[in-house]
């Protein structure tokens, strides 16, 4: 009896914390889609009162801030990953395993309020490349967690075999154990890619946004989640149609981005990363 | 590791150039690994000083004070954090009431009792959910949640809870309460996923004993799951704990931004997190007010460690099987 009880409650408390989701999806959907024309990414912002206009300079900018942080915090992080999985029992390896987890829980605005006094204070201007360099740091304990996570999930017997024909340790590591788990380290730098393509706080001191295109990393750079907020915080109607729309092909990049790498990663290894 | 050695007794060494330099190749593969693997703790140190180092002008004009001392006036250089810790922390602390007996609630359904095919699918939909952009909450809660909230849900806490000072005075839209509870919506996945984890690595054989013995499954549940993985549960909670602390723009765009400590909860109030994303971009380089910030970001900072640090401690304690 009290084990039914209990149980409705439970599945009472399921549908409580999916309620949201769906809310969240419904009103972009609802209040997001009808501006989602061509236009929103091919034009510019139409002047304050004009209807119309699109974010084409968002849209530049975030895969031009997104893209130099993965270039960036993968390799970085992949490598890391190596080192942690190839020298398990090194007091690096349980460092760097800890420092990672310090990283991960760390606000992204403490890493924002970090690039902006090491590199725009330097500097004296604000910059997408500061922004992009909060958004390096975010992605690299996330992408070695997972690269160290997979690698250790690489049965030994592949590395042996492999040793036992005559191979180097390094080429072992590179050619067997990493070709091994790369589909999964691919998708798990994905999933990071689409955390870090959200995030707003790091980029508000840094790139500080912009309403012009630009392609100067070394200037201040506009990007969608920083036109979410603008938008949505500011006071005309026409900026919070743009809000949602942006918010909408923001939600798409990274829920899309998030289940591919889920569903790889499951097939592939049978659990999550 | 070093295979050094190796090859030099290794007779065919001098047949198989490849094999002779290999020790060569293994060595600087393992050097640049080494450089890979110091990042991580380089940029923590790095960031830890460049945050003293930037806070370094305020800590020595306020000392401890900062955060006792409530004034926060960036024209006449006087600083203090008080209004910003308290609402960061009754922020969090309403955030985790709704959110730890849901997710746990989740959590522990979708391990025990949930059909198995519903399972990861249901687990996958609140993940998507801490996937979600904290601007997007932010943005939904503007323009959906706070509306809701001031139109019905207010004043009906009002009408019938007004004796309790919390749920007296003017309604806002944007308030103490408001970011709570889209607080609580955006770290309920992340404690039921940690949750879960813990859960999933209960042994098998602590649910059958418990059967065993004639318990049901919420018996199973209570007396022998949960306390074997207490330790574990804390753990996720207190993780929790540490994303809504840090949690910046959903709180910056629902709690109203006003430097001030009300009894009231649907007042407007302010965080520290709020305050940096707020302020960071007026304030001069070099300036008090910038250095002020920093050592709000420091104070964020070392709160988020302990909180972290904590929490993994005890879930390492828990994988490691000691259970209590």
């Amino acid at each position: 009896m009290v084990s039914r009880v209990m149980v409705g409650v439970m599945v009472a408390a399921v549908v409580v914390a999916v309620l949201p989701l769906i809310l969240i999806l419904g009103s972009l959907i609802v209040r997001g889609a009808s501006a989602l024309t061509l236009d929103f990414f091919t034009k510019l912002p139409a002047p304050v009162g004009q209807p119309g206009g699109g974010v084409r300079h968002a849209i530049v900018g975030t895969l031009m801030i997104v893209g130099t942080a993965a270039l960036a915090g993968v390799p970085f992080g992949i490598a890391a990953g190596v080192y942690c999985s190839e020298f398990k029992g090194s007091r690096l390896a349980t460092i760097t395993r800890f420092v990672a987890d310090v990283l991960n829980g760390t606000p992204s605005i403490v890493v924002g309020v970090f690039a902006w006094t090491s590199i725009v204070a330097t500097q004296k201007h604000f910059s997408a490349l500061a922004g992009s360099a909060a958004l390096a740091i975010l992605m690299l304990p996330m992408v070695m967690r997972t690269t160290e996570e997979l690698l250790n999930l690489v049965p030994i017997s592949l590395r042996e075999a492999a040793l036992a024909l005559g191979y180097s340790r390094w080429r072992t590591t590179l050619t067997i154990v990493l070709r091994t788990a790369l589909p999964g380290i691919v998708t798990g730098s994905l999933l990071a890619v689409a955390r870090i393509s959200g995030e707003t706080a790091p980029l508000l001191f840094t790139a500080l946004g912009s309403q012009y295109l630009s392609y100067n990393i070394d200037q201040p750079m506009a990007a969608l989640p920083l036109v979410v907020f603008t938008y949505a915080t500011g006071p005309f109607e026409e900026w919070h149609q743009l809000a949602w729309t942006a918010a909408l092909v923001l939600i798409i990049v990274v829920l899309v981005l998030s289940i591919i790498a889920r569903i790889v990663t499951r097939q592939r290894f049978g659990r999550n990363v | 590791m070093d295979t050094a050695s190796g090859s030099a007794s290794n007779p065919h060494a001098s047949d198989d150039p490849s094999l002779a330099h290999s020790a060569w190749g293994d060595r600087i593969f393992r050097a640049l690994l080494v450089l890979a693997a110091l990042t991580a703790p380089a940029l923590l140190v790095a960031l830890l000083w460049q945050l003293i180092h930037g806070a370094a002008p305020a800590i020595d004009a306020f000392g401890f004070s900062f955060i006792t001392d409530s004034v926060w006036n960036p024209v006449a250089e006087k600083f203090g954090a008080l209004p910003l810790v308290f609402g960061t922390l009754l922020t969090s602390f309403l955030a985790l009431l709704p959110a730890v007996p849901l997710s746990l609630g989740v959590a522990i359904y979708l391990t025990e009792f949930a059909p198995e095919i519903i399972r990861s699918p249901v687990a996958m939909v609140i993940e998507l959910l801490a996937a979600i952009p904290s601007v997007v909450y932010g943005l939904w809660g503007i323009f959906v949640l706070i509306p809701i909230l001031k139109a019905s849900v207010y004043p009906f806490l009002q009408a019938h809870l007004g004796f309790l000072p919390i749920f007296q005075g003017p309604i806002y839209g944007p308030s103490i309460l408001s970011a709570s509870l889209i607080l609580t919506i955006m770290v309920m996945p992340f404690i039921m996923s940690v949750a879960r984890e813990v859960l999933l690595a209960v042994p098998g054989a602590q649910r059958e004993a418990a059967m065993a013995l004639g318990a049901t499954r919420w018996e199973a549940v209570t007396t022998a799951i949960v306390p074997y993985a207490r330790s574990g549960i804390i753990g996720a909670v207190i993780l929790g704990l540490g994303r809504a602390i840090g949690e910046t723009m959903a709180v910056t765009m629902l709690i109203g931004n006003r430097n001030d400590i009300s009894a009231s909860l649907f007042a407007p109030g302010y965080s520290m997190a709020a305050v940096i994303a707020n302020e960071f971009n007026e304030a001069g380089f070099g300036s008090l007010h910038s250095a002020a910030l920093t050592y709000v970001a420091l104070l964020l900072f070392a709160v988020t460690v302990l909180v972290n640090g904590g929490a993994r401690l005890l879930i390492w304690r828990m994988n490691r099987g000691s259970g209590q």
